[in-house]
């Protein structure tokens, strides 16, 4: 497609599809990750979630799945490898942290030393929950007292008194 | 009373969630320790660099305290590095190499040019062994025990600072 034809109105849409599917492919290429090709979709899903759960050791903040960092690479290959062997989740989770440590987990395993970071929002919920109970309760009780007689005696004598 | 009582909880869960909040602040993210200390060192068979027919595998670290530097010629820090590690050789402390994601003649013409401290260099291209000790960016150093322990972890540059204040204190700690 001649780039010029971009600038007639019709080719347009077009165009920017075009644009959008290069800019696509040469982020996959430049960015130096690979595709593999599975024969089960079952085995490209996990190793898709697989990746995607895994924190790159080197870049701070990037999943290996997304990394272009050497270090992301061969852990992606071991991950492969390891999902071709027919290796279960958590042999490849607990093969990964035994070598980069509870780092690399987005999702901290449950264990004693993570039971105050899993238990703390249920907790405060808990917390939150029993101080909204005490409030409500403590304002119906207030709402509940009737006035007395000699209180709506007083009542009644200042609506009365109020200028109309 | 139980509202007074909230007026002065709230603020104090305020300040200490704060105090942690801020005290974190200061914490560098990368630093943390290797998933492998107190662990023994990962079982590996290699060849050396120098000597393509010449087999070791981990009971290379056992018997004396070793100083393990993971180094490459690709790595510029590896460079800048070795004038530390050719000192900490001089105070006797055996060191061995692993030569990571290297070809043998670009490993040989770096020690040839910056020097060379280690005993013997374990051959690693295809960074078979730097993925079992956790290396994601060279360089790093693990001190082995004689028992085969690895005991500490300096990940990236050795200054001259860090030979004095930290690598000495760990070996004589160990020894």
């Amino acid at each position: 497609m001649a780039l010029t034809g971009c600038f007639k109105a019709a080719w347009l849409p077009r165009c920017l599809v075009a644009l959008a599917l290069g800019v696509l492919a040469a982020s996959a290429l430049a960015g130096g990750i690979e595709l593999r090709e599975f024969d089960d979709p079952v085995l490209a899903q996990r190793y898709h979630d697989l990746t995607a759960s895994m924190r790159c050791p080197l870049c701070e903040n990037q999943a290996i799945g997304d990394s272009d960092s050497p270090i992301s690479a061969d852990m992606r290959e071991r991950v492969y490898q390891m999902l071709q062997e027919g290796r279960s989740d958590s042999e490849i989770i607990h093969h990964m942290v035994a070598r980069f440590g509870d780092y690399i987990l987005y999702n901290p395993r449950l264990e004693r030393r993570t039971y105050l970071l899993w238990g703390l929002p249920i907790g405060l919920g808990i917390v939150g929950f029993m101080i909204v109970l005490l409030v409500v309760r403590a304002r119906r009780k207030a709402s509940a007292k009737a006035l007395s007689a000699d209180e709506r005696a007083r009542l009644d004598a200042l609506i009365d008194r109020r200028p109309s | 009373m139980s509202r007074r009582l909230l007026l002065l909880l709230l603020p104090l869960g305020f300040l200490i969630v704060a105090m942690f909040l801020y005290q974190r602040l200061q914490h560098d993210p990368s630093a943390r320790d290797s998933a492998l200390m107190a662990r023994p060192f990962p079982a590996f068979e290699a060849t050396t660099l120098r000597d393509e027919n010449r087999r070791i595998d981990q009971g290379l670290l056992e018997g004396e305290v070793t100083l393990v530097n993971v180094w490459g010629e690709w790595c510029p820090a590896c460079k800048q590095e070795m004038p530390q590690l050719l000192e900490l050789a001089d105070h006797g402390i055996r060191m061995v190499g692993v030569n990571y994601r290297d070809t043998r003649e670009k490993g040989m013409r770096f020690l040839g040019e910056y020097g060379d401290p280690f005993e013997v260099n374990i051959f690693d291209p295809e960074g078979d062994l730097g993925f079992d000790l956790g290396v994601y960016g060279a360089p790093e150093t693990f001190l082995v025990d004689a028992g085969g322990v690895i005991r500490y972890h300096h990940k990236g540059y050795i200054s001259p600072e860090d030979v004095t204040q930290r690598i000495l204190p760990e070996v004589a700690k160990w020894r």
